[in-house]
Formats: structure tokens, sequence, C-alpha cells
């Protein structure tokens, strides 16, 4: 009787991730359909699901009228580039809070959280008047240091919740070996905590990669993401729904592609700390 | 050479102060115990003179160099942790070569020592796993094996046999006792277990509060305890101590007389007692005993003592071995 009710409970369990699974999905999956339909049907009432005339015209359209390979060259920059620049500098951070906590890093650590509760667009015009000024509008360093700015308090976070698991006589055992800050750092710590950096680097890739509001702001051709990509088809003549649904799926692929095998280590990264 | 010397070494966390000012000199080759209840500053003493700690005041010299500042490393001692502190990522090779790399030895000297010091401490097969691979016996060997390989002038362990089970316990101290005089280092070993104290030291150095109670070879330690504190710490089972009517004949505050020295009478004797429990260990019975105004009592039969709980007794302590001590608790010698 238990076994029959553990079953019943089971199955429904199932049908409801699946359901929540292909309700979050399904937006996702939605553009990549319409990108293979034609601007007409991409529009048409009521909208037809599998059934339609698939074309390949719209990438061949957006590829045409559009350098892919320059935006996703950046995107990819912009993204690898603010994380590895965050890392150097959160490592020590985090390894400083962690291991040798002050009677204010908690405050500290609020604080650099709180920075993430204010609307970006509070900042929006003393930066883009910055970046004026310095002549780092539209230029792949500026945008850089923007997004790494902008991620740095999370990645902190995340590796100080790591190092925070380390216990710190190992690193006290490495001093006693005669290793330095740096080398206690390289060769001891870092490797320690490799499963968190990795997943600290992979979430971060995805959220710089995905960041839209920066990016758009202060970005037009040279240093411009994928974002820029798809902007440039919601354009004021009008909206060519299969051709933006087609330059979305070619910005959205490569970042689907990574998380789809980084699942794992995103999920302990996320969880970390949250379960143990 | 390898003599320690701590002047007026002192550690305080802002008004919190740990250790308020201690002095010590330790011998060269000296195996010395620090010894004490959890929280009395002995690991905190042990991590000030390992370089892990800064003194808030005073100083440490080593080898009769002022060593106060100077970085763990360079103070030519190794340590061996409580909880091991063996690198995960890396192999037992590894880890015991750490310290030499970091150093900048050739390969070839170095590939040399780790295999001389597998060798002593039966880890030659072993080279190639990782720690999570190893039982704890095996974890506890490489941490010694990484603190003998830098061929330091002195060991400092930090209860390093707190993680064992009782009977790996036991060998273990005698390996790291064999160890002491093999290589004739100084090392200053943590413990709060008594019995490691009375076992392996040349010196206790008994510690309560952050302050030195008492600095005596073992048996000056059990057979003329400074203190309440020692008399009670040190010795088990634990020492009897009354106070009241049972002190004031011998004209002090206290009197203590450990369960060894009491003869036991089933007819007539200075303190009666009536049996409440009997442990049998086979070559002793320790009697846990209601002496009326002497409170309850611990006293230690030879052998197997038949007796039953409520039975009768008569206690006479040895007079040579009564320990007496003023209000202060302050030991009175005749």
């Amino acid at each position: 009787m238990a076994r029959a009710v553990s079953k019943r409970r089971k199955l429904i369990v199932t049908v409801l991730a699946w359901s929540i699974g292909l309700l979050i999905f399904f937006p996702i999956l939605w553009t990549i359909l319409t990108s293979f339909k034609s601007e007409g049907e991409a529009i048409e009432l009521p909208p037809k699901f599998l059934f339609f005339a698939w074309t390949t015209e719209n990438y061949a359209v957006v590829q045409e009228r559009s350098n892919y390979l320059l935006f996703a060259m950046n995107s990819i920059l912009l993204a690898l580039g603010s994380t590895l620049f965050a890392l150097v500098i959160a490592i020590p951070s985090a390894w400083a809070m962690a291991f040798a906590p002050g009677k204010r890093t908690k405050d500290l650590l609020m604080w650099m959280l709180s920075t993430k509760m204010m609307p970006p667009v509070g900042a929006l015009i003393p930066l883009y008047l910055i970046f004026r000024d310095f002549g780092l509008l539209d230029t792949r360093g500026g945008i850089i240091t923007v997004l790494m700015l902008l991620n740095l308090p999370i990645i902190i976070w995340m590796l100080y919740t790591y190092f925070k698991e380390i216990p710190g006589e190992i690193l006290e055992a490495s001093r006693m070996d005669g290793a330095s800050l740096g080398k206690e750092l390289l060769y001891v710590l870092t490797p320690m905590a490799i499963p968190g950096i990795a997943s600290t680097l992979l979430l971060n890739i995805i959220l710089a990669w995905n960041e839209a509001f920066w990016t758009l702001a202060l970005t037009t051709k040279d240093a411009a993401p994928l974002t820029q990509f798809i902007a440039s088809y919601s354009s004021p003549e009008g909206l060519f729904w299969a051709k933006l649904s087609a330059a979305s799926t070619m910005a959205i692929a490569p970042i689907l592609v990574l998380g789809w095998f980084a699942q794992k280590q995103l999920v302990r990264g996320l969880t970390f700390g949250a379960v143990k | 050479m390898g003599t320690i010397s701590l002047v007026k070494a002192r550690k305080a966390f802002g008004d919190a102060i740990i250790i308020p000012g201690v002095d010590l000199d330790i011998k060269d080759g000296e195996f010395v115990v620090f010894v004490g209840p959890s929280g009395c500053g002995k690991s905190t003493l042990l991590r000030m003179i390992a370089g892990l700690e800064d003194l808030t005041s005073g100083s440490i010299l080593i080898d009769g160099k002022n060593m106060t500042e100077e970085a763990p490393s360079k103070r030519g001692l190794s340590m061996v942790f409580q909880s091991y502190a063996l690198y995960p990522h890396m192999s037992v090779r590894g880890n015991i070569s750490f310290g030499l790399k970091m150093a900048g030895m050739p390969k070839d000297e170095i590939a040399a020592k780790v295999a001389k010091a597998a060798a002593t401490l039966n880890l030659t097969e072993y080279l190639d796993r990782k720690p999570r691979q190893l039982s704890g016996g095996q974890r506890q060997r490489v941490a010694i094996g990484r603190a003998i390989v830098r061929n330091p002038e002195g060991f400092l362990f930090d209860e390093p046999l707190s993680n064992l089970d009782a009977a790996l316990r036991v060998n273990m101290r005698l390996e790291i006792m064999q160890m002491h005089k093999d290589l004739g280092a100084t090392m200053i070993y943590v413990t709060h277990d008594q019995v490691e104290a009375m076992t392996m030291a040349d010196r206790i150095v008994v510690l309560n509060r952050g302050n030195i109670e008492q600095v005596g070879t073992p048996l000056e330690l059990y057979n003329h305890p400074d203190s309440l504190f020692v008399a009670g710490f040190i010795g088990s089972p634990k020492m009897n101590l009354m106070d009241g009517a049972p002190a004031a004949p011998y004209k002090c505050a206290t009197i203590g007389i450990r369960p060894e020295h009491l003869d036991i009478s089933r007819e007539a004797g200075t303190w009666p007692a009536t049996i409440r429990l009997a442990e049998h260990l086979g070559a002793d019975t320790f009697l846990h005993v209601d002496a009326g105004l002497c409170g309850m009592m611990t006293v230690r039969a030879e052998g197997e003592y038949e007796v039953a709980s409520g039975a009768k007794i008569f206690l006479t302590p040895e007079p040579s071995r009564i320990h007496r001590f003023d209000k202060d608790g302050k030991a009175i010698r005749k």
C-alpha cells in the first residue's frame, strides 16, 4: 500500500516537474520555432506550432545583413574577460575575508551585496559621462571593466562561501611548510577550490553573456556583443519576428550549449552552502 | 640546537586576555607536553611558538635568536595539526615534499628525502595515493612525515592523536616517543589528555586560564602538585579532595589523597565508608564510596576485589601521601 502511494506521488512530482520545465523552456522553444517560419507565418493568428513551411531563409538574411561572428567574438571576449579579470581580484579578496576576517568583514560583504540592489539605471548617467570623457564608449576594455565590477560582488560572495568550507589549518600547514602568500593561494587554496571556482566562472560567464542593460547603453559597433545584434532587429521600420527570432537563437545558442554541458557544476555552484 | 624560550609572551584579542604572560624555557631535545582543560590557552601558546599567532607583547627565542616577528617557516619548526591538515589535492608524495619544494631543494634530493621519510613511517607503498584513500592512522603518519622531512630543530604537535581511536592512539603514542628518541629533536606536544602527558613527557607544563600552574616531570607533578588545580588534573582516577572537617586535623583548608594511596580494611580505619559502585578492570578495581563527612571518594583496590554494593569498609590514608592545600588552593609543604 505504502509502495503504491509513493509511486503515485512520484508520478505526480514527475509530471509537475516536466510541466514547470516545459513552461520555463517554452519561450526559448517558441523563439527557435519562429526563427524557422516565414515572416508571414510568424505573426499569423492562431499561431502554428509545428506544421508550417520550415525555412532557413531568416538565418541567411540575418547572416547577410550583419556580421554575426564579430558580435559573437565580442560576447566571448566580454564574458570571458570580465569573469577572469574579476576572479583575479576576487580570489585574494575572498581569501582575506574567509581566512583573516576582521570585525567589519560581515558588514563589508553585506555592503557589497547591497550594491546589487541599486537599480543600475541610477548609475547610467554618471557612468556614461565618465565613459564619454575618458573615451571609453564602445571599447572592449571599458565594457569589460563595467561587467567585471557588476559581477564582482556575486563572485566574491560565491568564492567566500566556498573558501569558508576549506579548513584554515591546511593553509596554516602550507605556511609552516614555507609557502609565501602567493604560493599558498596558487598551490594550496586554488586547487582545493577548483570546483567552486569553476562553477563561479561558469555562472558569471552566463551572467556577463546575457547582460543587456550596460552593453546596450555603452557599446554601438566595435565592442558590441550579441545583445546589440539582437536589438538591431527590433527596429523602428517595423518588427521582423522571424528574423529577430533567428538572431536571438544564434545569440543564445553558444551559452545554451555551455549551460547544458555544465549544468551539474552550475547546480552545485548555486546550492553550495545552502545544503550540506 | 633547538632551545625554545618564551619571555613574558602575552596574547590578547581586544579585551579578552588569552595568555596573560608566560615565561618558559625548553631545553634542546626535550619532550615537553602542554596540558590543561579545553580553553586553557595551550593551543594558542603552541601557535604563538609556531608563528601562526602574533604575540601581543613579549618575545619568543628559538635557539637563542629572537624569532618573535619571524615567519612560521623561518623558525625551523614543523607542526603536526589535530586535523592532520593534509593537502587533499596532492598525493602522499606531494604532501611530504611540499615544504622541500617551497625551500627550492633540487629534485633528486627531494626524492631521496621523501623516500627515506616514507620508509621510516611505512608509507612507501602509499606514496601515490591521495589523503582521502588513507586510514586515519596513515593520514597521521603522512602529517608526521611532512614534519620530519624538513629536518626541523623542533616539532610542534597540536593534539595529534585526538582524532584516532583508542587502540591506534596508544600505538601512535609509542611511535612518536620512539621518533623523539631517534631524532633527539625538541618536541612540544599539546594535549588535554593527562594520560598522554604523563606517559610521553620529559616535562609537563600544566596550563590553566592561560597561566602556567606548574612545570615539572610527570612524577614531580604526581607527587608534589603545587596547587589544587594540578592535583585534580594530574592522575587518573582523580585525587580525592576534601575540605572542612576531614582537613582540620591536618591544619589546612583542603587535603587530597590519591585513590591508590588509601588502605582498605573491612574491620577498622580512619574513615568509615559505604560502597556505592565498583568498577572491575581486572588488574585493578575502582571503588566509588560514600565516606560520610569526606563525601564521595574513589579508591583503588589491587586485583579483583570482590565486594557488594552497600558493604561497609574502612579507609586509612597513607600519612606521607596526604597533600595539604591552603585556602587559596596552594600546596603547603612541610
